[in-house]
């Protein structure tokens, strides 16, 4: 249990990533970007939804470090940005690390136990 | 988070709630111990965590109590670190353990009830109504 996955700082922007993942509208997002930019146009293109309802989705993805938006050119399209979406499956595998160690401590515990038994 | 162990739940169930058994397994990586292990099992009764890395010789905690407790099937608690700088909020973690053929499968949900989430969730304007919780996080894993 590594003390520094644990920081502030990086649960506050974990909070933020998984928020941003949890919703189905802003991972199809994502999915889409992972194929190449997109001006916020093509990204509402295939939802059922107004395009500043998919800009929210949009800016919530922004604010979680998942996308960024080209300041100069006139579309603006969207990127995706690996860094957030690698910490947090980092943050994941740490955690499943973790707990897989303790797992198979409890099954020699057990195994003990019931041999006692 | 669910996993299967080799063993009737009654033995599984002591595992995770006699500290003499906890202090063996809860360790996380290699390299740390668990000087302080306190649970008194019954609702509204505290845990205390305490893990240490023995080589660099830091240490950090986990303080916690129990809202439910039905032995040998189930165990609602509340936790918390117990440095502020590493607080996120408290998590509820539930534990069912469940037997079939002498074999014990142990499922965890651990949800966090963050004020920081539901306000950013809040600000953002729209999931209204969003509790913004990590439901399930741990079935991901």
């Amino acid at each position: 249990m590594e003390q520094k996955i644990y920081t502030a700082a990086s649960s506050a922007e974990l909070d933020r990533t998984f928020l941003a993942l949890a919703d189905p509208t802003r991972r199809a997002i994502l999915a889409r970007l992972a194929a190449g930019e997109a001006s916020v146009l093509e990204l509402a293109a295939p939802f059922d939804m107004s395009q500043p309802a998919v800009s929210k989705h949009i800016k919530v993805l922004e604010r979680a470090g998942l996308v960024s938006r080209t300041r100069d050119a006139q579309r603006r399209p969207c990127r995706l940005e690996g860094d957030a979406l690698a910490h947090a499956t980092g943050w994941i595998e740490r955690y499943r690390a973790i707990w897989a160690k303790n797992f198979s401590r409890l099954d020699d515990l057990l195994a003990e136990t019931v041999r006692s038994k | 988070m669910t996993r299967v162990f080799a063993a009737p739940r009654r033995a599984v169930f002591a595992a995770f709630t006699n500290p003499e058994f906890v202090k063996r397994w809860l360790l996380g990586p290699d390299g740390w111990s668990m000087p302080i292990c306190d649970i008194d099992l019954r609702p509204g009764g505290t845990l205390r965590y305490r893990w240490r890395n023995d080589a660099a010789g830091h240490e950090f905690g986990l303080v916690g109590t129990y809202r439910e407790i039905v032995p040998p099937e189930r165990i609602v608690h509340a936790e918390r670190f117990d440095d502020p700088a590493m607080a996120n909020g408290e998590a509820i973690v539930t534990t069912t353990f469940d037997e079939l053929d002498g074999a014990t499968t142990v499922t965890m949900v651990v949800s966090y009830e963050s004020k920081r989430l539901r306000d950013d969730a809040l600000a953002s304007g729209m999931e209204r109504g969003v509790a913004a919780s990590f439901d399930r996080l741990a079935a991901l894993l």
